[in-house]
């Protein structure tokens, strides 16, 4: 007997790839990301679903790849590197 | 219910049989210039990676860096001398050979590189007329500005190239599949490597190739200590799938690995103790050399090797007086008196003297080319930095000529690990090979970061065209042979067993505890009885943990076999390390029991395979690959006469 896949989304505390309303569903993020963090959303025209969020390496390469610019990458907040104004 | 849909087909117990005469694994860096050059010799060629050509590997994103291309027309230094410098300065734990291939052959691969359509010079003129540019030729170098032997480079540019290349020259490639083992038969007496089994990580259909030769390329153990269930993406510096498979299939057959006692307290993993890499402060590698400023404004001096201050930002890219050449880059980290180049002050003298922590690069005190060229050059060319740290710090409003960013910790790491929490980073152990890039195993070759002591990109494109080319000439002679149907059979239920079950464990709780073992049983200071442990500890886990996993679909199954393999390879680790009984500074390796450092008599490479479901010790001696020109040459005639020297 075929077993049936399911999926449901990992927990993870980041939220690595938000998508904006420009995105048209190509899935070519979903297919270029080597960590196969995104899976396409079977509904046509939608991005697909960041699944395995705690899985990203957060290379950017999905972003790279995005035809519309629709990706944006976000550190975890502890990642995020402090910068002050210079001395001079 | 799950209210996803799965979106791929379920291929599960489908079989693709396909064939070739050469077989690649991996398609990183050099998996691509093997799959290239053995292509470009006339051979079919197929080529396996798990994720997708174009953008997959540590370099997928991009490099900065091309070190040792010695052979370039500005450099004014011999391939002899920079691979003898480096095998000296690891103390001759260190491949010469492929120290060697690399400073001999990395400039052909940048032009071929070039050829394919990557970028290696500066053909806009964006740097006319800076110190690091020979505007002749447009060639731009980094760190050593007198001896130009290491270049920047355009690298997110590569990838994308590479693929290209490989499409036009028909080489047939099965992306988004694992590699999950070697197939082999005896022939005349020897094991030789007939193929191998790969499963598609979105389908589960499996993938049975036989080829003459096979050249593996798949990177470096990962997540052996270094483990963060909440992100595990992050807890190590090379990408999340490469965790050693390679190795570890390798290791199953009865291929022998060196150094592989060898492993450093943790430089890098941002999920936890570091951060983005290349998004802090500091003054190495890309960054070389950032002026460095503490937290009232005092800029931090650079010496020389002798502890003169330098005066000015151009005199840090230069040799001391008397010093032919200097080395930088990835695995040097306290560079020997002889190859030591300009660096800060060392961070204790800086704490006495009364410097104040934060610590910041301030890339706004520095000549206009030298900051242009470090943020919008090498930070955007380097791997990961164009979009988490160009993009992403711009937009929020990082400006180097207004800005200074912050340094953690006391080094470029930014980040303070724990002795227990280890890696395989800088030069690691890796698989033992000859001058080939022959493993042990007939007919199975090694490039790139799979290769012991071995790191780097360019390093990784000259011995992926090398392994190449030596894959083509066995394959000449080699016939194509049937797989044995029991090993596929036997592999097949290895590779289902997880996803047949209803329920279980996840991939995770093994990975974490694995890494828990060899912090406590593997960590800074072995000696015996800790190691027997470890070993006691693992099996255990083989006996009643492995029969537990559970994986829902082919993506958490292929993260399952991830966690076999690096189970495999600890325990290859824990053997490496109960082999060798005495203690060694070269290869960062303390044993309680043997406190004696470095002593004469084991001054050798020790190796490891497995035979029999045993470990077996070998011993081969430091410096076995001869002297490196003459060797060279007479294994590469055909590549030196056939005009591309
Ligand atoms: C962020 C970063 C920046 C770096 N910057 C530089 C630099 O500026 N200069 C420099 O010289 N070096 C740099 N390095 C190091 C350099 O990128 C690597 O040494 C080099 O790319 C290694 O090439 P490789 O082909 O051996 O391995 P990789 O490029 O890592 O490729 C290994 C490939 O194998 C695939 N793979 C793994 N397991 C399997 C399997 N079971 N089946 C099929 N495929 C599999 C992976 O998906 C991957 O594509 C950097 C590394 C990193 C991580």
């Amino acid at each position: 007997m075929m077993k049936e896949f399911k999926v449901s989304p990992a927990a993870s505390s980041a939220v690595p790839v938000t998508f904006s309303d420009a995105c048209t569903g190509c899935n070519i993020c979903a297919q270029v990301c080597q960590c196969d963090v995104l899976l396409p959303d079977t509904r046509k025209g939608k991005h697909p679903i960041v699944m395995w969020p705690g899985e990203c390496w957060y290379c950017g390469a999905c972003v790279m790849s995005c035809p519309v610019q629709a990706i944006r990458l976000e550190h975890p907040l502890m990642n995020r590197a402090r910068f002050i104004k210079a001395f001079r | 219910m799950s209210e996803y849909i799965w979106p791929y087909a379920n291929e599960l117990e489908k079989v693709t049989r396909d064939t070739c005469d050469v077989l690649v694994l991996g398609g990183g860096l050099a998996g691509c210039f093997a799959a290239v050059s053995a292509a470009e010799r006339g051979k079919k060629v197929i080529l396996i990676e798990k994720g997708a050509v174009k953008r997959s590997g540590s370099a997928g994103t991009g490099m900065d860096h091309w070190e040792s291309a010695c052979t370039n027309p500005c450099s004014l230094v011999t391939p002899e001398e920079i691979a003898s410098a480096y095998v000296d300065e690891q103390d001759h734990y260190s491949n010469g050979i492929f120290h060697y291939i690399t400073c001999r052959e990395g400039w052909d691969r940048m032009l071929d590189m070039e050829k394919f359509g990557g970028k290696i010079r500066d053909t806009g003129d964006e740097f006319k007329g800076a110190e690091f540019r020979d505007d002749a030729t447009k060639l731009m170098f980094a760190y050593d500005y007198r001896n130009r032997f290491t270049l920047r480079v355009w690298g997110s540019t590569f990838k994308p190239a590479l693929y290209k290349e490989l499409l036009r020259l028909g080489v047939k490639i099965y992306e988004h599949t694992e590699a999950t083992a070697l197939l082999t038969k005896e022939i005349n007496g020897r094991k030789r490597g007939i193929g191998a089994v790969g499963m598609n990580v979105h389908t589960g259909g499996l993938l049975v190739v036989s080829a003459r030769a096979t050249v593996l390329a798949m990177s470096r153990p990962a997540r052996i200590w270094l483990f963060d269930s909440d992100l595990p993406g992050l807890c190590e510096f090379r990408p999340f799938q490469s965790i050693g498979s390679g190795h570890a299939m390798g290791y199953r057959i009865g291929m022998e690995f060196t150094m592989m006692e060898k492993s450093v307290r943790g430089e890098f993993s941002a999920a936890g103790r570091s951060f983005p890499p290349y998004g802090t402060g500091n003054n190495h590698n890309t960054w070389y050399a950032a002026t460095m400023v503490d937290s009232r404004g005092v800029e931090i001096p650079y010496l020389d090797r002798d502890g003169n201050i330098l005066q000015t930002v151009s005199q840090r890219y230069y040799p001391a007086e008397g010093q032919k050449f200097f080395l930088k880059g990835g695995v040097i980290d306290e560079p020997k008196y002889e190859y030591r180049g300009p660096e800060t002050m060392p961070f204790d003298e800086l704490i006495r003297r009364g410097y104040r922590l934060p610590f910041y690069a301030d890339l706004s005190r520095m000549p206009e080319a030298e900051r242009r060229v470090i943020w919008g050059m090498m930070v955007g060319e380097e791997g990961k930095t164009k979009i988490p740290v160009l993009q992403y710090y711009t937009e929020r409003g990082f400006d180097p000529e207004k800005h200074i960013l912050q340094s953690y910790g006391s080094g470029w790491q930014s980040a303070s690990f724990l002795d227990q929490e280890r890696q395989l980073f800088g030069a690691p152990g890796g698989i033992m090979h000859d001058w080939n890039l022959k493993t042990n195993i007939d007919g199975i070759y090694a490039a790139g970061d799979q290769l012991f002591g071995s790191d780097c990109g360019g390093a990784a494109c000259a011995t992926g065209h090398y392994a190449g080319r030596k894959a083509a000439d066995c394959a000449e002679g080699y016939e194509l042979h049937e797989a044995d149907e029991a090993q596929i059979a036997e592999e097949k239920d290895r590779l289902y067993a997880a996803i047949y079950r209803n329920d279980g464990m996840n991939w995770k709780q093994l990975n974490k505890a694995i890494s828990k073992a060899m912090q406590n049983y593997c960590g800074g200071v072995k000696n015996r009885d800790l190691l027997m442990q470890g070993i006691d500890l693992l099996e255990s886990y083989r006996e009643e943990a492995v029969p537990q996993l559970y994986a829902e679909n082919p993506h958490d199954l292929m993260r399952t076999h991830e966690v076999l393999d690096i189970l495999e390879v600890s325990d290859m680790i824990l053997h490496a390390c109960l082999f060798r009984e005495s203690s060694s500074k070269p290869l960062c390796f303390v044993r309680s029991d043997y406190p004696e450092t470095d002593p004469p008599e084991d001054r050798r490479f020790i190796t490891v395979r497995r035979e029999n479901g045993r470990a077996v010790r070998g011993s081969v001696p430091l410096d076995y690959f001869g002297d490196l020109k003459s060797e060279y040459e007479k294994h590469n005639q055909d590549y030196i006469g056939g005009g591309k020297e």
